[in-house]
C-alpha cells in the first residue's frame, strides 16, 4: 500500500505536505506504466515550479513524459543522486526516489488521498 | 476496438494492452529492452492479428496488382514474397506492404498495415473494378503470428510438418503446423530469421500454445508490439507514420530498391516527373548519438545554427547499447547536403542542441 501522509494527483505525482515544505516524486503505478527508464530532467534549486505545469521530464523508451507540479512553490533542492540511479524509482519510489523539495506558496491542486488515487489507478487500468 | 483472437492470452500472461491502430494490442509483457534482448539472442513470440491480411485472386490478379504497387508482381516466382509500396497520385506512400505469389500459383496474398487497411482496401476494391479479379478480405477470417528470433527455426520445426531448412527468405509455403493446415513464410519485422504464420480463424489460441511450449527450452517469450517497434528500427525498417507516410516518396525513404519502373503503377508519373526535376532534395538517413537524450519522432535536426532536417523514428537502442556505450538511435529526413556518413549534426529538445551523427542504416545487421 501506498504511505497514507501522502496526496496524490491524476498524472501520478505524489506531494508529502509538511509545515511550509513539500516534497514531490512520482507513484510506483507511474513507474510500472513508463518501465525502461532512460533519462531524468529535473530543475536546479531557486527555479519555480507551479500547479498543473511542467517541472521537469522523465524518459523512457519509448516516450518522454512530463512531471507535472501538484503544487506552487520554489525549489529549494532536487535528488541530485536520482538521475544516475533511476532504479530507484522501481525500488522506493515514495522514498529514496523523491525529486524535488520545494518551499510552498500554493496548495490548492486538486489532490487525492491514497483511497481516492487508488481507485483513479484501478479505473486508469 | 477491435480485438485478436489472442487478447484473453495476453491478458492472462501479463501484457499491458493499448489501443493501436484501432485494435486492443499488448504492447509489452515484461519491458521492452528485456523483450528486445530477448528476440536477438533467442526468440519471440507476436500476435499480428491486426494486420490487414487480403487475399487477390482471379484471371486479372496479376495485372490489378502492377498497377495497384510499385514492385514487380509479373516476376515474382510461385511461393516467393515481395515488399512493395502502394503511392497516390502523387507518387507519395499510401502504405508499404509484402506481396506473396501463392506457392500453387492460384493468385496472391497482401500483407497491409492496420492503421492503413480501411483505406488500402477501399482503393484495391476501386482499382479491382477495371480487372477481372477478386479482392477478399482475409483479415477476420486468418489470424497472424510471428515467431522472431535465432532460435525461430529449432522451435518451429519442432511443431511444423513442412521442412523449414528448405524454406528461403521470402519466401512461404503450405504445411502444417500443430496438425493445423495453414501458410508459414520466412519473413519478419525484427531483423532477425523468423517466420509469419497465418492461421486459420478458430486455430489462433491453440497454434499460439503450441509455439509456447515448443519454444519453452529455446527461452521463447511472447514479445509486445513496443518491442517490435525497436527491433524494427534498430533494423533500419521503415514504419508506415513514421519514415514513410503521404508526404514522403519511396526514392528519398531509399526504398527505390522496391520500385520497378517497368510497369504502370499508380503514382509512377508524379514519381518520374519528381526524379526529372531532381529529387525532392532530402533523404532518409540514420543517426546516432550518445548523448542522454534520445531523438524523438518530430525533434528538428540541425547543422550548426540552421534546421535542416526533422527525426521520423527515435529509440535507444538496447542492441548498440550492448557494447558499455548508451546508444541512441533515430532516422530523420535531412537535406541531401547534409546526408553522407559521419556528418556532425544536432537534434534539438526543447532548445537545446544535442550531437548526433550521420550512421549508415542498418544499425544493427545479424550475422549470417
Amino acid at each position: 500500500m501506498r504511505p497514507d501522509d501522502l496526496k496524490f494527483q491524476q498524472t501520478h505525482e505524489w506531494v508529502k505536505i509538511e509545515g511550509d515544505t513539500a516534497t514531490i516524486g512520482i507513484t510506483d503505478h507511474a513507474v510500472s506504466h513508463l518501465s525502461d527508464l532512460v533519462f531524468l530532467d529535473l530543475p536546479a534549486a531557486g527555479a519555480s515550479v507551479t500547479i498543473g505545469e511542467s517541472f521537469g521530464e522523465i524518459e523512457s523508451v519509448k516516450a518522454v513524459s512530463p512531471l507535472v507540479a501538484p503544487i506552487s512553490g520554489e525549489v529549494l533542492e532536487s535528488n541530485e543522486g536520482l538521475s544516475d540511479n533511476l532504479e530507484w524509482l522501481a525500488e522506493e519510489p515514495f522514498g529514496k526516489a523523491w525529486m524535488i523539495k520545494v518551499k510552498l506558496t500554493d496548495t490548492s491542486g486538486d489532490l487525492m488521498d491514497a483511497a481516492a488515487y487508488d481507485a483513479h489507478c484501478k479505473a486508469e487500468g | 476496438m477491435q480485438t485478436t483472437a489472442l487478447e484473453s492470452v495476453h491478458v492472462a500472461a501479463g501484457a499491458r494492452m493499448v489501443p493501436f491502430a484501432g485494435w486492443n494490442m499488448p504492447v509489452q509483457y515484461r519491458g521492452i529492452l528485456e523483450e528486445a534482448k530477448t528476440v536477438r539472442e533467442h526468440a519471440g513470440l507476436f500476435d499480428l492479428g491486426h494486420m490487414g491480411r487480403v487475399k487477390v485472386y482471379g484471371p486479372e490478379a496479376e495485372a490489378f496488382l502492377q498497377r495497384l504497387q510499385t514492385n514487380d508482381a509479373a516476376s515474382i516466382k510461385p511461393g516467393r514474397i515481395r515488399y512493395a509500396l502502394i503511392l497516390n497520385d502523387e507518387g507519395l506512400t499510401q502504405d508499404d506492404i509484402l506481396l506473396y505469389r501463392n506457392p500453387r500459383d492460384d493468385g496472391f496474398f497482401v500483407v497491409i498495415n492496420a492503421g492503413n487497411a480501411q483505406r488500402d482496401l477501399e482503393r484495391m476494391r476501386a482499382l479491382a473494378a477495371d480487372f477481372d479479379c477478386t479482392v477478399e478480405d482475409c483479415t477476420q477470417s486468418l489470424g497472424m503470428i510471428a515467431i522472431q528470433g535465432p532460435r525461430s527455426q529449432d522451435i518451429t520445426q519442432q511443431i511444423c510438418s513442412g521442412d523449414l531448412a528448405s524454406l528461403g527468405y521470402y519466401a512461404w509455403m503450405d504445411t502444417e503446423v500443430c496438425g493445423v493446415q495453414m501458410t508459414l513464410s520466412r519473413t519478419g519485422y525484427t531483423g532477425e530469421d523468423g517466420f509469419e504464420a497465418y492461421v486459420p480463424h478458430g486455430h489462433e489460441q491453440a497454434v499460439w500454445d503450441a509455439f509456447i511450449q515448443a519454444g519453452a527450452a529455446h527461452g521463447l517469450t511472447p514479445i509486445g508490439l513496443g518491442a517490435r517497434d525497436t527491433l524494427r528500427h534498430e533494423a533500419g525498417m521503415p514504419l508506415y507514420g513514421h519514415e514513410i507516410d503521404e508526404t514522403t516518396n519511396p526514392l528519398e525513404a531509399n526504398l527505390g530498391w522496391a520500385v520497378k519502373l517497368n510497369h504502370d503503377f499508380v503514382g509512377k508519373a508524379a514519381l518520374e516527373r519528381v526524379t526529372a526535376a531532381g529529387g525532392t532534395g532530402r533523404k532518409l538517413i540514420g543517426l546516432t548519438t550518445h548523448s542522454k537524450r534520445c531523438p524523438r519522432q518530430g525533434y528538428p535536426i540541425a547543422a550548426g545554427e540552421k534546421t535542416i532536417g526533422v527525426v521520423c523514428s527515435g529509440s535507444i537502442s538496447p542492441t548498440l547499447s550492448e557494447s558499455g556505450t548508451p546508444t541512441n538511435i533515430a532516422t530523420a529526413y535531412v537535406e541531401e547536403a547534409f546526408a553522407e556518413v559521419g556528418t556532425e549534426l544536432s537534434f534539438v529538445v526543447r532548445g537545446k542542441a544535442e550531437p548526433c551523427v550521420v550512421t549508415a542504416l542498418p544499425f544493427y545487421k545479424r550475422a549470417r
